[in-house]
């Protein structure tokens, strides 16, 4: 299978600066590949740098050293050193990311916050809302709401919102930060049936979950955190 | 500088600035900013006062010399020119219609004895246009897309909160298709609620319109919400730069640390 | 007959040299404001000043002066500035357009048309046309320099979007050889077409603002609109009470304290000439005329 991510000894330290300059070191030689249509659960106990590594998948954590490769547009390009003009293309076109919390944006009503990233790749207006429908509907986000901005909803509703988002693209990596954490078994097992669809589809997966029942049900393999401890 | 347009306009930077420093005397305003803008791009500069990053929006749209350094616009043309060889006319000309600037203070963006609709109109008929029905319905037509009732298009701005004269302001400059805005403190000034209410708006437009902007701000969550890259500025230097998410969420510098440690939790 | 202690026309023949050579200059670039060293006059601002500076710099002892307030040869404006001329440079005046030689004008470009030769003088209060939309002078200055006229067009806008037409019904707002936007001096825009490529030299004294500017002889000089809003010339309901003409200027005359009302020619040597060739409008019969005519 085509690799769509290749990390080879990835290194991310914090300085706190605020602190008298305390290093922190939270991961250290971190190497693993994904290949399309597999899905890679990170596991590890609480503060072992999971949420860590896929910030710097995504380009948010910037690395100390190593390597990022990601399958962008045809070729394995360096997220570590890529410009930010190329890490907004890779993220526009390449990764999708579900953070454990919606950044909702006041005032816009839930159906448009999930329809956005597709119009912003150029789907139309109306094929983004259609598709953002059937995911609210999936997800089971009560029609009333769709024209509401998520600020106002509860938590689990907002997070159903934010899958819905993270899901909505076709794009052949995805991120997953605790995607199941606050939902109940009907909807947790509706997030399953996603993340199996996308599998299917060839997309590659890395997720973080916490639940052994629905990690046993997507994971193909399981990468330990614990081995990338850094030394303090 | 001339460089053939062949490469596709995306690709290629809409503004550039090259080592730019401003000095008054002895104080040093901005010391060797070098960057580049492309279209569609949205640049948040951030710091506190007095770190120079007015000065900088101020050298990057020609209304000040640049003590040494350079500033280079890719004009409608394809071509990148230095804005100093452009002159003044040239200059002049560009703001009236490929630019935009967005004060904090609605009044030196805004003719506020005259009519909304006016206000408005008055790019166009900067560009010639001559016929009073069309230029009435287009400046209608942009004080719905900034939320402004169309029937106050004969009122001065002077009857408008300072929500509406900002988003009046943004209609101004935004009714000749610009590709390059900048805005100085946009939301400065204003209530949150009103803050919010103009922010989303600025970030459709921007999005919808495919603009590129540099934006001053000293807040964090502007930049935040508007952005895509950052830079910090301190003592009228650039010390942290990067994808806006990447600064805000993962500061490296000792200043950027602090700037980001000050924000009140939401 | 000259006062002996003044010289040919009140002001020194230096500071006459200065605004020859801004007249000069004015007429080279027609249109533009032309800054000169604007003397005190011994009259106060807003009497014409400028005028007068100009009138006196161009005056020669063959010149015949006309001087015209509001149309009119009899206001207490008109002649003072006629007696001061006749007093100071002993040149002949007259009231006929026809035969004056130098006229000037507070308000009106008279009826007649003006011929080859002729020179009109205009007393300006303001001469610049975007001042009220832009108050600092080095702003619009380079609007000038740049031809950045959109601003004119806002002040048209307003009155459309205000009174549904172009309300401003004088100091109406031209382009002058398709380069300088000029404003006319506070002459009704009925009179704005008889500037354009006229046979006579206008030009501009503005003395308390110290600017001069000039139309050379058949220049072309278009008034500002909108295409769906043209330039228009309006017209009066009524001939003249006292000449019939239908196409000239009209004065409204209140002629008792009962409201009762008439118009009349702003033009009073127009009026006069008419009358005397015999044309009559409605109230034109004189008391004399039914008791002896």
């Amino acid at each position: 299978m085509t690799a769509m991510i290749e990390i080879s000894d990835a290194e991310k330290s914090f300085t706190m600066h605020l602190q008298g300059g305390v290093r922190l070191p939270v991961v250290r030689g971190v190497s693993f590949r994904v290949a399309a249509g597999e899905c890679v659960v990170l596991s590890g106990p609480s503060g072992a740098g999971k949420s860590s590594i896929l910030k710097m998948i995504f380009g948010n954590y910037r690395c100390d050293s190593g390597r990022i490769g990601i399958l962008h547009e045809g070729e394995m390009l360096d997220l570590a050193s890529a410009e930010p003009r190329q890490i907004l293309s890779v993220r526009r076109a390449t990764i999708g990311y579900v953070s454990q919390f919606l950044r909702a944006v006041p005032r816009v009503p839930a159906i448009d916050v999930v329809a956005e990233p597709l119009i912003a790749t150029g789907t139309s207006r109306v094929e983004a809302r259609e598709r953002a429908q059937g995911l609210l509907r999936r997800l089971n986000i009560p029609e009333r709401l769709w024209a509401l901005p998520p600020s106002t909803f509860s938590g689990g509703e907002q997070q159903r919102v934010n899958i819905a988002r993270g899901f909505i693209s076709d794009h052949p990596v995805l991120l997953l930060d605790e995607p199941t954490a606050s939902l109940d078994v009907k909807n947790a097992s509706a997030v399953v049936d996603l993340i199996q669809e996308k599998k299917h589809a060839g997309i590659a997966i890395v997720a973080i979950v916490h639940d052994e029942g629905i990690r046993d049900l997507i994971a193909d393999r399981t990468v330990d955190v614990t081995t990338f401890a850094a030394a303090a | 500088m001339v460089e053939a347009p062949d490469a596709p306009m995306h690709d290629q930077p809409l503004l550039v600035a090259e080592a730019l420093c401003k000095n008054y005397g002895r104080v040093t305003a901005c010391r060797d900013v070098s960057f580049s803008l492309y279209p569609g791009e949205v640049l948040a500069v951030v710091g506190e006062s007095g770190s120079g990053k007015s000065t900088l929006l101020q050298l990057l749209s020609a209304q000040l010399a640049v003590t040494s350094g350079r500033v280079s616009y890719r004009m409608r043309d394809g071509v990148l020119r230095d804005l100093a060889s452009l002159g003044e006319a040239g200059r002049r000309f560009l703001f009236r219609t490929d630019w935009g600037y967005v004060h904090q203070d609605p009044a030196l963006g805004l003719r506020m004895a005259v009519s909304a609709g006016a206000n408005v109109g008055e790019r166009l008929m900067a560009v010639g246009w001559n016929h009073y029905g069309r230029i009435r319905q287009t400046a209608s037509s942009w004080l719905e897309r900034v939320e402004i009732d169309v029937a106050r298009i004969d009122d001065a701005p002077r009857t408008y909160s300072g929500g509406m004269r900002q988003r009046l302001q943004i209609a101004r400059n935004l009714v000749t298709e610009p590709r390059l805005v900048f805005m100085d403190e946009p939301t400065g000034g204003l209530d949150v609620s009103v803050q919010a209410r103009l922010l989303d708006l600025m970030r459709n437009l921007v999005g919808e319109l495919g603009l590129a902007a540099v934006v001053v701000t000293h807040d964090l969550a502007v930049a935040r919400l508007l952005s895509h890259r950052v830079m910090v500025m301190k003592g009228g230097q650039v010390i942290e730069t990067g994808l806006t998410d990447q600064v805000l969420d993962d500061p490296h510098e000792p200043y950027t640390q602090l700037l980001v440690s000050s924000i009140l939790p939401p | 007959m000259n006062a002996p202690t003044y010289n040919f026309a009140y002001l020194d023949e230096q500071t006459k040299r200065m605004i020859r050579r801004a007249i000069l200059k004015a007429i080279a670039i027609p249109g533009y404001q032309v800054p000169f060293a604007s003397r005190e006059m011994p009259m106060p601002y807003g009497w014409g000043t400028g005028g007068v500076q100009v009138t006196a710099a161009m005056l020669g002892p063959s010149d015949v002066l006309k001087v015209i307030d509001q149309g009119s040869d009899d206001t207490t404006n008109a002649i003072s500035i006629r007696k001061f001329f006749a007093k100071t440079a002993g040149v002949a005046t007259t009231t006929h357009t026809e035969d004056a030689t130098v006229i000037q004008t507070r308000h009106r470009i008279p009826e007649a048309p003006l011929h080859a030769g002729q020179v009109l003088v205009y007393q300006v209060p303001i001469p610049e046309p975007l001042r009220f939309l832009e108050p600092r002078e080095t702003e619009t200055r380079r609007m000038h320099a740049l031809s950045e006229y959109g601003l004119m067009h806002v002040k048209l806008y307003e009155d459309i979007a205000r009174f549904g037409h172009i309300a401003t019904a004088y100091a109406y707002p031209v382009k002058v050889n398709a380069r300088y936007v000029m404003d006319p001096s506070p002459t009704p825009k009925f009179d704005n077409p008889k500037m354009d490529n006229s046979p006579a030299l206008q030009l501009f004294g503005a003395g308390r603002e110290k600017r001069i500017y000039a139309i050379p002889p058949y220049t072309t000089v278009v008034s500002l609109d909108f295409q769906d809003h043209p330039f228009e010339r309006y017209r009066f309901d009524a001939p003249c009470a006292l000449c019939g003409a239908e196409d000239a200027y009209l004065d409204e005359i209140v002629t008792d304290d009962k409201g009762s009302r008439m118009f009349v020619c702003s033009d009073t040597d127009y009026c006069e000439g008419r009358q005397a060739a015999g044309h009559r409008g409605k109230e034109s019969a004189a008391p004399w005329e039914k008791a002896h005519g």
